[in-house]
């Protein structure tokens, strides 16, 4: 996987079916990138609706999260409209796991379990990979972050 | 291993010997069911393990996937200012099929509270620190989910339902 140091290579994914994020557009801004394995796990320990909780916590950092999936935007709709989450999925669909590929954290038809922390200028400052089928929770995501304050 | 931040301190709830060996804490929601499902073993450990045991309780309501988490959390706070957290802790595990707005006020009549104060309470920007300081606290802790339980200051990744043979050791 990519690693602290690294420039955060750009990409433009789907966040629904009509409206796309490029991460260069983001710049100005620290940016969360949580890989994860697909949508639809079981809720209460379920990663993407912790964070669903922390949004707050991360504005206080500028820091924007995006969740990124193999599933098709129009799974993540669902998925987001179901668990009432508050911020973009991105789908990594079409070709499949390529921005996954991209970041190192792509295996056996999924991405994997990975934290990537991007500064405002787009460098990647800290980056985690948890075993698959474990939540990493965000107590790492918050120590980066305050280490780029 | 995840450690818990902060350690136990004055403005945790805690119940049981002050000089326990074992110290175990709890982030909970009090609308989760395996919260639920958690109180009930900690219920029996309590009473397995006495004075060996100290249990403390922080708040990790998830508002956005329970819509009277939040409250709930307020409604404990708002009963500790009247002394009777755990009795309000136990009354909501005990009937959470039943939780909404309506329940906080009538448990808090049942248990005599002083209920202008307690609504007024609820209501106040102190409180809903407290109970955020506690969700970022578990953050900061590794909490990935409810419940999640330290003991003796580290976090315990086993399933709960094990845990009474993992302190009985």
């Amino acid at each position: 996987m990519l690693q602290k140091g690294e420039k955060a290579p750009d990409f433009t994914l789907p966040s629904t079916p009509e409206k796309s994020i490029t991460l260069a557009d983001l710049r100005g801004k620290n940016v969360i990138l949580a890989f994860y394995p697909a949508d639809w796990s079981p809720v209460c320990s379920d990663q993407m609706s912790l964070y669903n909780e922390m949004l707050k916590y991360f504005e206080r950092y500028n820091a924007v999260l995006l969740g990124v999936s193999v599933d098709g935007a129009w799974c993540h709709q669902a998925f987001a409209k179901a668990r009432q989450l508050h911020f973009d999925l991105l789908a990594d669909f079409e070709p499949k796991g390529a921005v996954s590929r991209l970041y190192d954290v792509y295996a056996e038809g999924v991405s994997q379990r990975a934290l990537f922390v991007i500064d405002a200028e787009g460098i990647i400052r800290w980056s985690y990979l948890s075993p698959i089928g474990q939540n990493p929770g965000a107590d790492g995501i918050l120590d980066a972050l305050e280490k780029i304050k | 291993m995840p450690t818990l931040i902060p350690p136990v301190n004055a403005l945790d709830h805690a119940t049981g010997a002050e000089h326990a060996t074992i110290e175990l804490v709890e982030y909970g929601d009090f609308q989760c069911p395996y919260c639920r499902e958690a109180f009930f073993i900690v219920k029996e450990l309590q009473q397995q393990l006495g004075d060996k045991l100290r249990f403390i309780f922080r708040n990790f309501p998830l508002s956005e996937a329970h819509e009277y988490a939040m409250d709930a959390a307020l409604a404990a706070e708002a009963a500790a200012l009247q002394q009777q957290f755990w009795p309000m802790h136990d009354a909501l595990y005990n009937r959470q099929s039943d939780l909404d707005e309506t329940l906080l006020v009538t448990l808090a009549t049942e248990l005599g509270l002083d209920l202008h104060k307690f609504s007024n309470d609820m209501d106040t920007p102190r409180l809903l620190s407290k109970v955020e300081a506690d969700f970022e606290s578990g953050v900061r802790s590794g909490v990935n989910g409810t419940p999640t339980f330290y003991v003796n200051g580290k976090r315990y990744d086993g399933d709960y339902q094990d845990l009474a043979s993992f302190l009985v050791r």
